[in-house]
């Protein structure tokens, strides 16, 4: 029995990583809505890459083609994970890797944090990763004394203001290149006092203040984007070259990657290695892949751990309609084309995950219970699925998970009532000469207790100046 | 019971136990050969990317050579036809040199495995001719020598040529961030500068018993 019940699929654990925002969604975006330099950044930033992003998938003939099989690779993976999990591990291991397994966050961060004690660091490089902002990595490391570096340009104006990621691709987003430089200035020791906030010296600034510490950390800690089952190599995309660094540089290199991230075989990567950039950056190419399968002897660290995660992802994978959230390749355009997403930020979705994928994954990572107003965070528009490269249907899993979500007593009892009054004419009569009266008493903005618990999210339609049925009797 | 078994038990359960149903994955996408490769596209590629272009014979490549590094320190991978080397750079052979004495030349030469026009991608798979990867990381200049028989047409083409078995570098253009307000930046951990000398024409040349060894 005990046997049976830890099999079953679980949820990520609460009270470690971030996955659940402190307060749910119309609340937190509601302050966000009100932080006009934020919108402003934000819809500059999503502007332009929409449009650099339209541009490079149009010179792509075969876009379509690209994303259907994007798909189909993942629906297989999903259908046969487990074994495609075991493959990777063995030919990992058969290369000279060691593979961990992690249930939850808990886990990984105990995994990482004994490796790093074991080869005696007391810093790590880190390469930008979701999954370890998923698990909580660095708030663990620093509890057990040991210093993380995020070494992405974008994640280091993170963490050195103190400050969430926001986005997927870029964590930074919510900046712009002003406030950029009040950080690097506060926060970045022997910066340069006269720094301007152009982009290239901001970026030239970040080279000089980690090249030392890229010379001289032996840990490093990464993501991964794809990792393929036939052959064990793992790969990471990027642009800055940090990612190179870290990857080659220390004695020890420690990948964190989610069990989804899987691809069954080596010819799997044509696929995503067009779809990915084009979707994400609006590149034909990011700047750097790099690709290693194991150890190499003589080339990059001597010591290469994989930490394979599930963190929630095995209650995913057992709905079969939200299954698809799985497919994601963190590309971001569906951030970038969400309506919601471009005034709100990332932020108001509490997770780590924003956005349209966001509002169907961190619900289903955690339990519905714990992200319940994130499947509302959209408006259903499906701008989100026509740009997903992989053709997840997001706007389906929303509605879907909106059946699952708990919904408030209120809501149940005006839906009963509402019901009840249209099965019984006189009744819904009565209703409508009441609803214009409302309107003729300045209300229309809303219901009263206890109907306002539907009303505070929605807006109640102005009700006409006569019902339908007044019209029909007077003509 | 481990972590292994535990996840793959839940994860055999949430697919309900059953026999997985065969997924086709349709490959009607440009494959493999279905493109022929265009040198002015590669060309404009990396242009558009900030990468510098030179195109010359093999006999030109250590005089264009010179004209990026000349007077400069550069690092060689083992196996570099040593033809391509100007008397006026010094050379610094990589046998296995500290990280420090890498990061402190100027520049560094290699050739390259393949590369792909539609997206002015040059990818390194670490041969003799290209060397560890840290050597074409830690200094600000990369040059990169590849014939015009290494170009293909599309990303299925160049994954077709290289495999799993030595570490990749796929690198498109010099070292770049899109993380300040979305508008790419060249130049951030990464080379700097990033010169492609195309070699045209005659392939034989490289091929001989200098050139880069042959790959199948």
């Amino acid at each position: 029995m005990t046997r049976s019940f830890l099999g079953m699929p679980a949820t990520a654990p609460p009270d470690v990583g971030h996955l659940r925002g402190a307060e749910p969604f119309p609340a937190a975006a509601r302050r966000a809505l009100s932080d006009a330099q934020l919108r402003r950044n934000l819809g500059h930033a999503t502007a332009t890459i929409r449009s650099r992003s339209a541009a490079v998938i149009g010179e792509v003939p075969d876009w379509p083609q690209l994303r259907a099989a994007g798909r189909a690779i993942k629906t297989d993976t999903m259908a046969r994970l487990p074994e495609l999990l075991e493959q990777l591990e063995a030919a990992v291991t058969a290369a000279g890797g060691t593979v961990h397994w992690a249930a939850d966050a808990v886990e990984a961060n105990r995994i990482v944090t004994d490796l790093v004690r074991a080869a005696g660091a007391d810093r790590v490089i880190k390469v930008k990763s979701m999954v370890t902002q998923e698990i909580g990595l660095n708030e663990a490391l620093e509890a057990a004394g040991v210093e993380p570096v995020e070494t992405d340009l974008a994640e280091l104006i993170v963490q050195l203001g103190d400050d969430r990621p926001s986005h997927i691709l870029v964590p930074a987003i919510h900046r712009n290149r002003a406030e950029i430089r009040e950080i690097f200035l506060r926060a970045m020791p022997g910066v340069d006092p006269a720094l301007t906030d152009e982009p290239a010296a901001l970026a030239a600034a970040a080279r000089r203040h980690l090249r030392q510490t890229f010379l001289s950390t032996r840990v490093a800690v990464s993501g991964a984007n794809f990792a393929v089952a036939e052959t064990g190599t793992l790969a990471v995309v990027e642009s800055e070259g940090n990612g190179r660094m870290c990857l080659t540089l220390p004695e020890t290199l420690i990948t964190v990657m989610g069990i989804e991230k899987v691809v069954p075989t080596w010819r799997d990567l044509e696929v995503f290695l067009q779809l990915l950039p084009r979707a994400s950056t609006g590149e034909r190419m990011n700047p750097y892949t790099s690709m290693w399968t194991g150890v190499t002897p003589g080339d990059g660290p001597q010591a290469f751990h994989l930490v394979l995660l599930d963190n929630g992802r095995s209650a995913v994978l057992a709905d079969p309609v939200g299954r698809q959230a799985l497919h994601c390749i963190r590309c971001s355009a569906c951030l970038n084309v969400c309506p919601v997403y471009e005034r709100t930020g990332g932020h108001a979705y509490g997770s780590v995950y924003p956005g349209p994928i966001g509002a169907v994954l961190s619900p289903q990572l955690t339990g519905i219970e714990d992200n319940a107003s994130l499947p509302y965070a959209s408006s259903l528009c499906g701008a989100c699925y026509d740009a997903c490269p992989v053709m997840i249907d997001i706007p389906s899993i929303l509605v879907h998970l909106r059946g699952r979500a708990p919904h408030p007593r209120a809501e149940a009892t005006a839906m009963a009532a509402a019901a009840y009054t249209m099965d019984h004419p006189a009744l819904y009569a009565a209703a409508q000469r009441a609803a214009r009266l409302g309107r003729l008493a300045g209300r229309g903005h809303g219901l009263p207790p206890p109907l306002s618990g539907w009303t505070a999210s929605r807006d109640l339609p102005q009700p006409p100046s006569r019902t339908f049925r007044q019209w029909w009797a007077e003509r | 019971m481990t972590a292994r078994e535990l996840i793959l038990g839940r994860l055999r359960a949430a697919l309900g136990g059953a026999e997985p149903a065969p997924v086709e994955v349709t490959r009607d996408y440009r494959g493999v050969g279905s493109v022929a490769a265009d040198l002015d596209v590669f060309v404009d590629r990396l242009t558009d990317y900030r990468a510098t272009v030179h195109r010359c014979g093999d006999a030109d490549v250590a005089r264009t050579v010179g004209a990026v590094l000349g007077g400069r320190r550069v690092v060689v991978p083992p196996g570099l036809p040593r033809h391509w080397l100007p008397d006026s750079v010094t050379a610094v052979p990589d046998d296995d040199l500290g990280v420090a004495l890498v990061a402190a030349v100027d520049g560094v030469v290699t050739g390259a495995a393949v590369a792909v026009a539609e997206t002015g991608t040059i990818v390194l798979d670490a041969a003799p001719d290209q060397g560890r990867r840290l050597i074409t990381l830690l200094p600000d200049v990369h040059v990169c020598v590849l014939r015009v028989d290494q170009v293909v047409a599309t990303v299925p083409d160049a994954l077709a040529r290289v495999g799993p078995h030595r570490p990749l570098t796929w690198i498109s253009g010099p070292s770049a961030t899109s993380d300040i307000e979305l508008s790419r930046v060249e130049g951030v951990h990464g080379p700097r500068n990033l010169h492609v000398v195309l070699v045209a024409g005659d392939s034989r040349t490289s091929t001989g018993p200098d050139g880069p060894a042959a790959r199948g």
